[in-house]
Protein backbone atom coordinates (compact mmCIF):
# COMPACT_ATOMS: atom_id res chain seq x y z
CA UNK A 1 0.00 0.00 0.00
CA UNK A 2 1.55 3.31 -1.10
CA UNK A 3 0.47 6.92 -0.66
CA UNK A 4 -1.94 6.81 -3.60
CA UNK A 5 -3.65 3.73 -2.13
CA UNK A 6 -3.92 5.55 1.19
CA UNK A 7 -5.49 8.56 -0.50
CA UNK A 8 -7.96 6.30 -2.31
CA UNK A 9 -8.97 4.66 0.96
CA UNK A 10 -9.18 7.92 2.88
CA UNK A 11 -11.07 9.88 0.21
CA UNK A 12 -13.44 7.26 -1.16
CA UNK A 13 -15.08 5.91 2.02
CA UNK A 14 -18.20 7.85 1.16
CA UNK A 15 -19.51 10.28 -1.40
CA UNK A 16 -18.62 8.21 -4.46
CA UNK A 17 -20.25 10.13 -7.32
CA UNK A 18 -23.42 9.06 -9.05
CA UNK A 19 -22.76 10.23 -12.61
CA UNK A 20 -22.11 8.46 -15.94
CA UNK A 21 -18.33 8.08 -15.42
CA UNK A 22 -17.85 8.15 -11.62
CA UNK A 23 -14.41 6.51 -11.55
CA UNK A 24 -13.08 9.12 -13.96
CA UNK A 25 -14.54 11.86 -11.75
CA UNK A 26 -13.01 10.35 -8.59
CA UNK A 27 -9.69 9.74 -10.36
CA UNK A 28 -9.45 13.41 -11.35
CA UNK A 29 -9.84 14.44 -7.71
CA UNK A 30 -7.01 12.04 -6.82
CA UNK A 31 -4.81 13.21 -9.67
CA UNK A 32 -4.58 9.81 -11.33
CA UNK A 33 -6.12 8.26 -14.44
CA UNK A 34 -9.40 6.37 -14.47
CA UNK A 35 -7.56 3.20 -15.54
CA UNK A 36 -5.15 3.49 -12.62
CA UNK A 37 -7.97 4.00 -10.10
CA UNK A 38 -9.82 0.95 -11.43
CA UNK A 39 -6.64 -1.16 -11.32
CA UNK A 40 -5.81 -0.03 -7.78
CA UNK A 41 -9.35 -0.69 -6.52
CA UNK A 42 -9.19 -4.14 -8.08
CA UNK A 43 -5.89 -4.83 -6.30
CA UNK A 44 -7.10 -3.46 -2.93
CA UNK A 45 -10.15 -5.71 -3.15
CA UNK A 46 -8.10 -8.72 -4.24
CA UNK A 47 -5.65 -8.47 -1.33
CA UNK A 48 -8.46 -7.82 1.17
CA UNK A 49 -7.49 -4.25 2.10
CA UNK A 50 -11.01 -3.32 1.02
CA UNK A 51 -13.76 -5.77 1.89
CA UNK A 52 -16.02 -4.19 -0.74
CA UNK A 53 -16.59 -1.11 -2.86
CA UNK A 54 -20.12 0.11 -3.43
CA UNK A 55 -23.35 1.09 -1.71
CA UNK A 56 -23.73 0.21 1.96
CA UNK A 57 -27.40 -0.52 2.65
CA UNK A 58 -29.37 0.16 5.84
CA UNK A 59 -30.86 -3.30 6.41
CA UNK A 60 -34.06 -2.32 8.21
CA UNK A 61 -34.85 0.57 5.84
CA UNK A 62 -34.75 -1.81 2.88
CA UNK A 63 -37.23 -4.16 4.57
CA UNK A 64 -34.60 -6.60 5.76
CA UNK A 65 -33.81 -7.85 9.21
CA UNK A 66 -30.51 -7.97 11.04
CA UNK A 67 -29.48 -9.20 14.44
CA UNK A 68 -26.47 -9.96 16.58
CA UNK A 69 -26.57 -13.31 18.35
CA UNK A 70 -24.27 -15.21 20.67
CA UNK A 71 -23.84 -18.83 21.70
CA UNK A 72 -22.02 -20.42 24.60
CA UNK A 73 -20.21 -23.21 22.76
CA UNK A 74 -18.54 -26.05 24.71
CA UNK A 75 -14.87 -26.00 23.64
CA UNK A 76 -14.92 -29.65 22.58
CA UNK A 77 -17.75 -28.84 20.15
CA UNK A 78 -16.33 -25.55 18.87
CA UNK A 79 -15.34 -26.68 15.35
CA UNK A 80 -18.51 -28.71 14.83
CA UNK A 81 -20.76 -25.81 15.92
CA UNK A 82 -18.75 -23.37 13.78
CA UNK A 83 -19.43 -25.54 10.73
CA UNK A 84 -23.16 -25.77 11.50
CA UNK A 85 -23.59 -22.02 12.01
CA UNK A 86 -21.34 -20.93 9.12
CA UNK A 87 -23.33 -23.17 6.75
CA UNK A 88 -26.33 -20.83 7.12
CA UNK A 89 -26.27 -18.32 4.25
CA UNK A 90 -28.06 -15.90 6.60
CA UNK A 91 -24.90 -15.72 8.75
CA UNK A 92 -22.96 -12.74 7.37
CA UNK A 93 -20.11 -12.65 9.90
CA UNK A 94 -19.10 -14.92 12.74
CA UNK A 95 -16.39 -14.23 15.33
CA UNK A 96 -14.83 -16.15 18.16
CA UNK A 97 -14.63 -13.87 21.22
CA UNK A 98 -12.91 -14.11 24.59
CA UNK A 99 -15.98 -14.62 26.78
CA UNK A 100 -18.19 -17.44 28.11
CA UNK A 101 -20.46 -16.41 25.23
CA UNK A 102 -17.68 -17.37 22.85
CA UNK A 103 -19.31 -17.27 19.42
CA UNK A 104 -20.91 -14.08 18.06
CA UNK A 105 -22.55 -13.83 14.66
CA UNK A 106 -24.56 -11.38 12.60
CA UNK A 107 -27.63 -12.73 10.84
CA UNK A 108 -29.06 -10.83 7.89
CA UNK A 109 -32.21 -11.77 6.00
CA UNK A 110 -34.57 -10.11 3.56
CA UNK A 111 -37.53 -10.44 5.94
CA UNK A 112 -38.02 -10.57 9.75
CA UNK A 113 -39.77 -13.97 9.46
CA UNK A 114 -36.69 -15.50 7.80
CA UNK A 115 -34.57 -14.20 10.67
CA UNK A 116 -36.72 -15.91 13.30
CA UNK A 117 -36.67 -19.12 11.29
CA UNK A 118 -32.88 -19.07 11.00
CA UNK A 119 -32.50 -18.51 14.76
CA UNK A 120 -34.83 -21.43 15.49
CA UNK A 121 -33.01 -23.66 13.01
CA UNK A 122 -29.62 -22.82 14.54
CA UNK A 123 -30.90 -23.71 18.03
CA UNK A 124 -32.37 -26.94 16.74
CA UNK A 125 -29.28 -28.01 14.74
CA UNK A 126 -26.74 -27.10 17.43
CA UNK A 127 -28.84 -28.02 20.46
CA UNK A 128 -27.57 -24.82 22.07
CA UNK A 129 -29.55 -21.76 23.18
CA UNK A 130 -29.00 -18.68 21.03
CA UNK A 131 -28.81 -15.33 22.82
CA UNK A 132 -30.56 -13.02 20.38
CA UNK A 133 -29.59 -9.37 20.76
CA UNK A 134 -31.39 -7.35 18.08
CA UNK A 135 -30.78 -3.63 18.31
CA UNK A 136 -33.37 -1.70 20.28
CA UNK A 137 -31.93 1.66 19.30
CA UNK A 138 -29.07 2.78 17.06
CA UNK A 139 -26.98 5.75 18.20
CA UNK A 140 -24.22 5.73 15.61
CA UNK A 141 -23.02 3.69 12.66
CA UNK A 142 -20.07 4.96 10.70
CA UNK A 143 -16.44 5.82 11.28
CA UNK A 144 -13.85 6.68 8.70
CA UNK A 145 -10.69 4.66 9.18
CA UNK A 146 -7.48 6.49 8.33
CA UNK A 147 -5.17 4.40 6.19
CA UNK B 1 -38.42 0.22 -2.04
CA UNK B 2 -40.08 -1.40 -5.03
CA UNK B 3 -39.08 -4.50 -6.98
CA UNK B 4 -36.59 -2.54 -9.11
CA UNK B 5 -34.90 -1.03 -6.02
CA UNK B 6 -34.66 -4.53 -4.58
CA UNK B 7 -33.14 -5.85 -7.81
CA UNK B 8 -30.66 -2.96 -7.79
CA UNK B 9 -29.75 -3.73 -4.18
CA UNK B 10 -29.17 -7.39 -4.99
CA UNK B 11 -27.08 -6.47 -8.03
CA UNK B 12 -24.84 -4.18 -5.94
CA UNK B 13 -24.71 -6.22 -2.72
CA UNK B 14 -21.25 -7.52 -3.62
CA UNK B 15 -20.14 -4.11 -4.87
CA UNK B 16 -20.23 -1.75 -7.84
CA UNK B 17 -18.90 -3.04 -11.17
CA UNK B 18 -15.27 -1.93 -11.67
CA UNK B 19 -15.80 -0.64 -15.18
CA UNK B 20 -15.72 2.95 -16.49
CA UNK B 21 -19.53 3.19 -16.62
CA UNK B 22 -20.74 1.07 -13.68
CA UNK B 23 -24.28 2.45 -13.62
CA UNK B 24 -24.67 1.70 -17.33
CA UNK B 25 -23.46 -1.85 -16.65
CA UNK B 26 -26.05 -2.25 -13.88
CA UNK B 27 -28.73 -0.78 -16.15
CA UNK B 28 -28.03 -3.38 -18.81
CA UNK B 29 -28.18 -6.14 -16.20
CA UNK B 30 -31.54 -4.89 -14.86
CA UNK B 31 -33.12 -3.90 -18.17
CA UNK B 32 -33.58 -0.23 -17.25
CA UNK B 33 -31.73 2.95 -18.26
CA UNK B 34 -28.56 4.24 -16.59
CA UNK B 35 -30.50 7.42 -15.73
CA UNK B 36 -33.01 5.32 -13.80
CA UNK B 37 -30.23 3.46 -11.96
CA UNK B 38 -28.63 6.77 -10.94
CA UNK B 39 -31.95 8.35 -9.94
CA UNK B 40 -32.79 5.36 -7.75
CA UNK B 41 -29.37 5.36 -6.06
CA UNK B 42 -29.71 9.07 -5.30
CA UNK B 43 -33.26 8.55 -3.96
CA UNK B 44 -32.19 5.61 -1.78
CA UNK B 45 -29.36 7.70 -0.32
CA UNK B 46 -31.79 10.55 0.40
CA UNK B 47 -34.19 8.11 2.10
CA UNK B 48 -31.40 6.58 4.18
CA UNK B 49 -31.82 3.14 2.58
CA UNK B 50 -28.23 3.53 1.39
CA UNK B 51 -25.98 4.80 4.18
CA UNK B 52 -23.11 5.68 1.85
CA UNK B 53 -21.42 4.68 -1.40
CA UNK B 54 -17.71 3.99 -1.33
CA UNK B 55 -14.86 1.90 -0.05
CA UNK B 56 -15.28 -0.39 2.97
CA UNK B 57 -11.80 -1.04 4.38
CA UNK B 58 -10.81 -4.13 6.34
CA UNK B 59 -9.83 -2.86 9.80
CA UNK B 60 -7.11 -5.44 10.28
CA UNK B 61 -5.43 -4.66 6.96
CA UNK B 62 -5.16 -0.97 7.89
CA UNK B 63 -3.38 -1.90 11.12
CA UNK B 64 -6.41 -1.68 13.42
CA UNK B 65 -5.61 -4.96 15.15
CA UNK B 66 -7.54 -4.25 18.33
CA UNK B 67 -11.23 -4.23 17.59
CA UNK B 68 -13.09 -4.39 20.85
CA UNK B 69 -16.78 -4.86 21.44
CA UNK B 70 -17.26 -2.86 24.63
CA UNK B 71 -20.47 -3.70 26.49
CA UNK B 72 -21.92 -1.79 29.42
CA UNK B 73 -24.68 -2.10 31.95
CA UNK B 74 -26.37 1.27 32.31
CA UNK B 75 -29.80 2.12 33.73
CA UNK B 76 -32.43 1.78 30.99
CA UNK B 77 -33.79 5.26 31.72
CA UNK B 78 -30.42 6.77 30.80
CA UNK B 79 -29.40 4.48 27.94
CA UNK B 80 -30.58 6.77 25.11
CA UNK B 81 -28.83 9.86 26.45
CA UNK B 82 -25.63 7.94 27.19
CA UNK B 83 -25.72 6.07 23.88
CA UNK B 84 -25.98 9.36 21.97
CA UNK B 85 -22.89 10.67 23.80
CA UNK B 86 -20.86 7.48 23.34
CA UNK B 87 -21.81 7.30 19.65
CA UNK B 88 -20.22 10.72 19.12
CA UNK B 89 -16.79 9.65 20.39
CA UNK B 90 -14.49 9.70 17.33
CA UNK B 91 -13.22 6.12 17.75
CA UNK B 92 -16.64 4.44 18.10
CA UNK B 93 -17.80 2.80 14.85
CA UNK B 94 -21.12 1.35 16.02
CA UNK B 95 -23.18 2.10 19.11
CA UNK B 96 -26.44 0.33 19.95
CA UNK B 97 -28.93 -0.36 22.72
CA UNK B 98 -29.46 -4.14 22.83
CA UNK B 99 -31.46 -6.38 25.19
CA UNK B 100 -29.98 -7.90 28.34
CA UNK B 101 -30.18 -11.67 28.98
CA UNK B 102 -30.20 -11.88 32.76
CA UNK B 103 -28.56 -13.21 34.78
CA UNK B 104 -25.62 -14.10 32.45
CA UNK B 105 -25.67 -11.01 30.27
CA UNK B 106 -26.44 -7.76 32.12
CA UNK B 107 -25.18 -5.43 29.36
CA UNK B 108 -27.52 -3.19 27.38
CA UNK B 109 -25.17 -0.68 25.69
CA UNK B 110 -22.73 -1.82 22.98
CA UNK B 111 -19.94 0.30 21.46
CA UNK B 112 -17.35 -1.03 18.99
CA UNK B 113 -13.91 0.59 19.31
CA UNK B 114 -10.86 0.28 17.05
CA UNK B 115 -7.19 0.90 17.74
CA UNK B 116 -3.73 0.05 16.48
CA UNK B 117 -2.42 -0.89 19.93
CA UNK B 118 -3.85 -2.28 23.14
CA UNK B 119 -2.82 0.93 24.92
CA UNK B 120 -4.82 2.99 22.44
CA UNK B 121 -7.93 0.86 23.00
CA UNK B 122 -7.44 0.97 26.78
CA UNK B 123 -7.48 4.76 26.53
CA UNK B 124 -10.70 4.64 24.48
CA UNK B 125 -12.35 2.37 27.04
CA UNK B 126 -11.33 4.75 29.84
CA UNK B 127 -12.95 7.62 27.92
CA UNK B 128 -16.22 5.70 27.53
CA UNK B 129 -16.15 4.84 31.21
CA UNK B 130 -15.61 8.51 32.07
CA UNK B 131 -18.62 9.56 29.96
CA UNK B 132 -20.82 6.94 31.64
CA UNK B 133 -19.63 8.09 35.08
CA UNK B 134 -21.95 7.08 37.91
CA UNK B 135 -24.26 5.27 35.48
CA UNK B 136 -21.58 2.70 34.66
CA UNK B 137 -22.88 -0.35 36.56
CA UNK B 138 -20.28 -2.64 34.97
CA UNK B 139 -18.68 -3.32 31.64
CA UNK B 140 -16.53 -5.77 29.70
CA UNK B 141 -14.54 -5.74 26.47
CA UNK B 142 -14.81 -8.68 24.12
CA UNK B 143 -12.06 -8.95 21.53
CA UNK B 144 -12.43 -11.13 18.50
CA UNK B 145 -9.86 -13.90 18.72
CA UNK B 146 -10.71 -15.47 15.36
CA UNK B 147 -12.77 -14.58 12.31
CA UNK B 148 -14.91 -17.66 11.71
CA UNK B 149 -16.84 -16.26 8.74
CA UNK B 150 -16.92 -12.97 6.87
CA UNK B 151 -18.94 -12.60 3.70
CA UNK B 152 -19.08 -9.71 1.28
CA UNK B 153 -22.42 -8.74 2.75
CA UNK B 154 -22.10 -5.41 4.49
CA UNK B 155 -24.98 -3.63 6.03
CA UNK B 156 -25.90 -2.15 9.34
Amino acid sequence: MDNIDRQIINQLQDGFPVCPAPYQHAAQQLGISEAELLARLQALLADGTLSRFGPLYHAERVGGALTLAAVKVPLERYDEVTDIINAFPEVAHNYQRNHVLNMWFVLATETPAQLQQALADIEQQTGLPVYNMPKINEYFVGLRLEA
Amino acid sequence: MDATDLALMRATQAGLPLVPEPYQALAEQLGISAEQVMARLVAMQAAGSIRRIGAVPNHYKLGYRYNGMTVWNVPDVHVDALGAQIGQLPFVSHCYHRPRHLPEWPYNLFAMVHGKSLAEVDGQIAQISAVLGEFNLGGEVLYSTRILKKTGFRSG
